[in-house]
């Protein structure tokens, strides 16, 4: 014969429990026990060393020896360096650009690989691996490519098609050297934001094209008035991590040009990197770093609320 | 691991341990020693070392520091670990383990960043003085980078040369026989090599050694220099305006895109044949001559040395690539530490380094001026001296932070690379590195 138990309530623990098993029983201290790791980290491996940042940009301390509170000395400092404000302008720029064509040939690309493609799955792993090799390598590769004398770019246009008579001084000239840096973050870029919008593609219903098309929706209006609402949310999201990423890029300018030539290619980052380990002046380097933080608050906030889903896309409409 | 002890370690100092344990070993008459009273360190019972150094330019360079270490683990059960590390990344390494008290027992960095952090080393004048007494002294450069007013801070272990480094069948199509040891002979040198197809080049861009080297040289060949004896900031002087439009006049004899040139860029294009004339260490031509490839080998026996020349300073003005050993604070092991230390620089051990790396990195004491490698190639004869006559960063001021910051902000190569690529005049150029070596020099 079948019986039935008596449901018991479940925040009435059982009298003759255990106390650990009450204690796991009890909703708040299973919410502490459950988020104690995770803030742990959160506080040792993010907020520490943040603060900790934050703390030496206003002291004076050098490597060996600890520094005193200086309040914005740093900052005056910083303020008459011309290095520094180069290392700003530049970094903003290098985001900017960088950022825009990552989207712009990012996107082009997820269209393609959302079509029918033959071998498509092999396609999209090949498309990942300029993002799974790791920077330095990459960046390795990029200082071949860039070199004075064997550039394989300049041998192809200067020895193979004829088209020019000198070999390009990719690295040498600021300009040049810019340019050479934005397009090697470009290339290891790209995949990054190509895979996010490909997944986001995917997630639009493809009853709306069809419905679209039913109404005679030209490809650019179906594009314009179905896929760019329909990605703005995920298109949101991966620009505020790309530009966080550009932002604060190291490997690529440290392995190709250690901010040469002239200082005409320091990020803030291998600047502050520059001075506070290779220089010693901790303070000063930190100082450089935690400037960094407001530019990369504002970016993020624009990117995410510029482009966040908005009410009219869930049928609603925008306040 | 084995008991070591106070009588092991007179042995391990005597260096005829290896002999005898290994059985390989060779009694090198050719350095002279003095009877010196061992220091007798005897490592901490359990020791262990991490070693980080610069990694390898030449081959030989790695094959017998790691030998001679596993000698010493052979004959005092200490295992030493080395860590080879990028020239680039060696100073911020060492930065962090300094700073965080935590990291390579002994750290083998650039001669300058001991000055950095003299509070986060064990001082070393036991171990310098039983080395200078044993092996005729240490070369005025060596002391000068080792030691902090009295006391030895770090010891230097070897140090590399900058020398011009040519090819001679296109030297001596340029009509000259052999390299002008003064600056306009060496200005129409280029000139010359340049004309002919086979220009020179010289490394611009921001790194460890070679830009750094040779811009020093060129100001300080003028008689400018950084700062004065009493650390005030003189870069900005009518010297260092004559040396940089000397610079510039040099640069246009260059072979194009030298200001991005890194440290391995003027080897790739000198043994590409690309240039004919640069300034490097003797890694060049040790890289040709060890080839596999005979028409290396061939190229090898065209590639000859050369001192920098001088200029209106009238003395010579090379810089030196110092490589200086700090044994950490917070290492839990200094009595080993010292006692690798002196097993390394013992002539058994020692010479066989300097031979196998053919005097890449130059030795400190002067004990080794009578080593065999100096005589077994007449090309190696213009790296002999490295620590000699060489000057040091931040001359004629202080080895400390200002001057390892403004060294490490490229401070002299920037002013010299802008110059020469005529992004500013030499006026302008002086002028900046002026204000920018002041904001170090100000707050020091």
């Amino acid at each position: 014969m079948a019986t039935t138990a008596e449901p018991r309530a479940p925040s009435l623990p059982a009298p003759n429990q255990s106390w650990l098993a009450r204690a796991l029983d009890h909703k708040p201290t299973l919410i502490i026990l459950c988020l104690t790791p995770a803030l742990g980290l959160l506080l040792v491996f993010l907020s520490f060393p943040l603060l900790f940042g934050i703390w030496l940009a206003f002291t004076d301390t050098r490597l060996g020896r600890p520094g005193e509170f200086v309040g914005l000395d740093n900052y005056r400092s910083l303020f008459a360096d011309r290095t520094f404000w180069t290392a700003v302008w530049w970094t903003c720029f290098y985001t900017v650009v960088a950022t825009v064509l990552k989207f712009g040939l990012g996107l082009w690309l997820a269209l393609l690989l959302n079509h029918r493609l033959p071998m498509k799955s092999l396609i999209r792993a090949i498309i990942l691996v300029p993002w799974i090799v790791p920077t330095v390598l990459s960046a390795i590769a990029f200082w071949w490519i860039y070199d004075p004398q064997f550039s394989i770019i300049s041998y192809v246009l200067v020895d193979v098609l004829g088209w020019r008579d000198t070999y390009i001084n990719f690295l040498g000239d600021p300009w040049n050297a810019r340019w050479s840096l934005i397009w090697a973050n470009v290339w290891r870029g790209i995949p990054f934001v190509a895979i996010c919008l490909l997944a986001g593609l995917q997630t639009i219903p493809p009853s709306l094209y069809e419905a679209a098309m039913l109404d005679g929706a030209s490809p650019w209006q179906r594009f314009w008035h179905i896929t760019m609402p329909m990605l703005m949310p995920i298109l949101a999201i991966v620009l505020a991590f790309s530009v966080i990423f550009t932002f604060t890029d190291f490997q690529l300018i440290y392995a190709i040009t250690r901010g040469g030539p002239a200082n005409s290619t320091h990020l803030m980052a291998t600047l502050a990197f520059q001075r506070a380990v290779n220089g010693a002046q901790l303070g000063e380097g930190s100082a450089i770093a935690v400037a960094m933080i407001p530019f990369l608050v504002v970016a993020t906030f624009v990117a995410y609320f510029a482009l966040a889903r908005r009410k009219w896309q869930q049928g609603g409409s925008d306040d | 691991m084995k008991r070591f002890t106070r009588r092991d370690s007179v042995i391990l100092g005597a260096g005829a341990a290896s002999a005898i344990a290994l059985g390989a070993g060779r009694v090198r008459a050719a350095i002279p020693a003095a009877d010196v009273a061992d220091p007798g360190f005897v490592p901490e019972s359990g020791a262990a070392l991490t070693v980080l150094r610069p990694s390898k330019f030449v081959q030989g360079d790695e094959d017998l520091f790691l030998a001679n270490t596993a000698k010493f683990t052979e004959l005092t059960g200490v295992q030493v670990n080395v860590d080879f590390e990028s020239w680039t990344d060696l100073t911020p390494k060492a930065a962090v383990a300094s700073s965080i008290g935590s990291g390579p027992d002994i750290i083998m960095g650039w001669g300058h960043i001991s000055h950095q952090y003299p509070d986060a080393v064990i001082p070393l004048d036991d171990l310098a003085a039983y080395l200078g007494a044993k092996y005729g002294g240490w070369w005025p450069m060596a002391e000068k980078y080792g030691k902090q007013g009295d006391r030895w801070i770090s010891m230097p272990i070897g140090a590399s040369g900058g020398r011009i480094v040519y090819r001679k069948s296109w030297v001596e199509e340029a009509g000259f026989t052999t390299v002008p040891t003064d600056t306009d002979g060496f200005l129409d040198l280029c000139r010359k090599l340049q004309a002919n197809g086979h220009p020179p080049g010289l490394a611009l861009g921001n790194a460890e050694g070679d830009g750094n080297a040779w811009t020093a040289w060129l100001v300080w060949s003028h008689g400018g220099a950084m700062v004065d004896e009493e650390n005030r900031v003189i870069i900005n002087s009518k010297e260092t305006v004559e040396a940089l439009k000397y610079g510039k006049a040099l640069y246009e004899t260059f072979i194009p895109g030298t200001e991005s040139w890194l440290d391995a860029s003027n080897n790739k294009a000198f043994l590409a044949g690309q240039v004919g004339l640069t300034q490097n260490g003797i890694s060049v031509y040790y890289a040709a001559k060890t080839s596999e490839d005979d028409r290396m080998r061939q190229l090898a026996e065209d590639i000859y040395h050369a001192r920098m020349p001088i200029g209106p300073a009238g003395k010579t003005t090379e810089r030196s690539l110092t490589v200086n050993a700090m044994v950490m604070q917070y290492t839990d092991y200094p009595n080993a530490a010292k006692a690798y230390l002196q097993f390394m620089m013992e002539a058994e051990q020692y010479d066989d380094w300097l031979t196998a790396c053919i005097g890449y990195w130059n030795h400190p004491l002067r004990a080794y001026d009578a080593s065999a490698i100096w005589s077994a190639d007449p090309k190696h004869e213009p790296y002999k001296h490295v620590l000699k006559d060489a000057l040091w960063d931040g001359y004629r001021g202080d080895l400390g932070e200002a001057s390892s910051a403004v060294l490490a902000d490229f401070v002299m190569v920037e002013m010299v690379s802008t110059v020469c690529a005529g992004r500013m005049t030499p006026e302008e150029g002086a002028a900046e590195a002026q204000r920018r070596a002041e904001r170090y020099y100000d707050r020091a």
